[in-house]
């Protein structure tokens, strides 16, 4: 190892604050413009849905219980379940099932 | 609370009450950052980290693409410039994440407060302080910090310590917990609002797409999520501006 983990270390931590903080602390006024509004608007829902599918099956040992975490968190969350409880029943459905469909572990 | 940012008791009172709500909210987040940091834990010690130097990486970068990213570079001994960019594009999702939160905030939010919650713009408290109605109270963030990010600092020292002893099953259920919260802040809208019901269903599509398409599949998971949230966005903005009053009310 040539180089200092340390310098690595800061290298990693500046740049991705820097990131992060530049928006929010340059931004101060609401942004006028129509496009970059509702642009700004829908970031959000399709950035957190884009990292939630497929990624969601590869997550877990099989992608059947990835699969059934997926569709029991859609459906609590359809019915207006809060976040701790929504998340909870994705873990629980994973851990039931997966002693079905990986009984060795 | 501080006393000197109001001195009104009923704004303190406000704000102490939003603050355990993000330390609530904060548990489940928790839980699934100690899952995804423990086995970030495993990558950092292959690249020759010791557990403070883990804690340390987790404790101050608060990435997971990110931080997996920084680990292999390690572990190649890649130069410092290859460092910059490979965690400027691993990371360039926070960016967009930032300039929608800027217009969340109260245009006369202190400086102080926005250095802070800059800190910690991450894919699940960003999502979890987004979820919030009306403007964003910083207290809510900082409840939900207090309890996560241990939870990701000690979660990656561990891993590097004891890497194999927690059960497979444990890990494997623990680290769908992000997911669900995901899906706990995208869903409830979906259901009042027919566009960004069909959105999701589309970006669904597109990201599994986007794991097979020729070219598109070779981009690391951070690039493709850049360019499709990009993409699906300035499409949705076009098709279906959006008035200032439909984003209050919801």
């Amino acid at each position: 190892m040539t180089n200092n983990i340390y310098i690595y270390l800061a290298i990693m931590a500046g740049v991705t604050y820097a990131i992060r903080v530049l928006p929010l602390t340059l931004i101060r006024k609401e942004i006028k413009n129509d496009f970059l509004q509702s642009f700004l608007y829908y970031v959000p829902y399709i950035t957190l849905a884009v990292m939630t599918f497929p990624a969601i099956l590869g997550a877990t040992q099989s992608p059947i219980s990835g699969a059934l975490a997926l569709i029991i968190g859609v459906v609590a969350a359809w019915f207006g379940a809060s976040l701790f409880m929504v998340s909870l029943s994705c873990c629980a459905i994973v851990f039931i099932s997966e002693l079905f469909l990986i009984p060795l572990t | 609370m501080k006393p000197l940012l109001s001195s009104l008791p009923g704004i303190q009172a406000e704000n102490s009450r939003v603050f355990y709500d993000g330390m609530r909210d904060g548990i489940p987040i928790g839980l699934g950052y100690f899952a995804v940091s423990f086995s970030l834990g495993i990558v950092a010690k292959n690249a020759g980290l010791t557990a403070f130097q883990g804690f340390l990486a987790s404790a101050l970068v608060n990435a997971s693409a990110g931080q997996y990213a920084g680990f292999t570079l390690i572990a190649a001994s890649a130069a410092y410039l290859e460092m910059v960019i490979v965690v400027l594009i691993a990371n360039a999702r926070y960016f967009l994440m930032s300039c929608a939160m800027s217009q969340r905030m109260k245009p006369e939010t202190p400086l102080h407060h926005r250095l802070l919650m800059g800190f910690y713009v991450t894919d699940e408290l960003f999502g979890i302080s987004i979820a919030r109605p009306g403007f964003l109270n910083p207290y809510y963030t900082y409840g939900a910090i207090l309890v996560a990010a241990p939870c990701w600092a000690t979660g990656t020292a561990l891993g590097v310590i004891a890497g194999n002893l927690l059960p497979l099953r444990a890990v494997s259920s623990l680290s769908v917990a992000l997911y669900g919260m995901f899906l706990a802040v995208i869903i409830p809208p979906a259901n009042k609002n027919k566009v960004i019901a069909g959105l999701i269903l589309i970006c669904f599509a597109s990201s599994y797409a986007a794991t097979w398409l020729p070219l598109v599949s070779s981009l690391s998971a951070g690039t493709r999520t850049i360019i499709l949230t990009v993409a699906i966005s300035a499409m949705a903005a076009l098709l279906f501006p959006v008035k200032r009053k439909e984003m209050e009310n919801d």
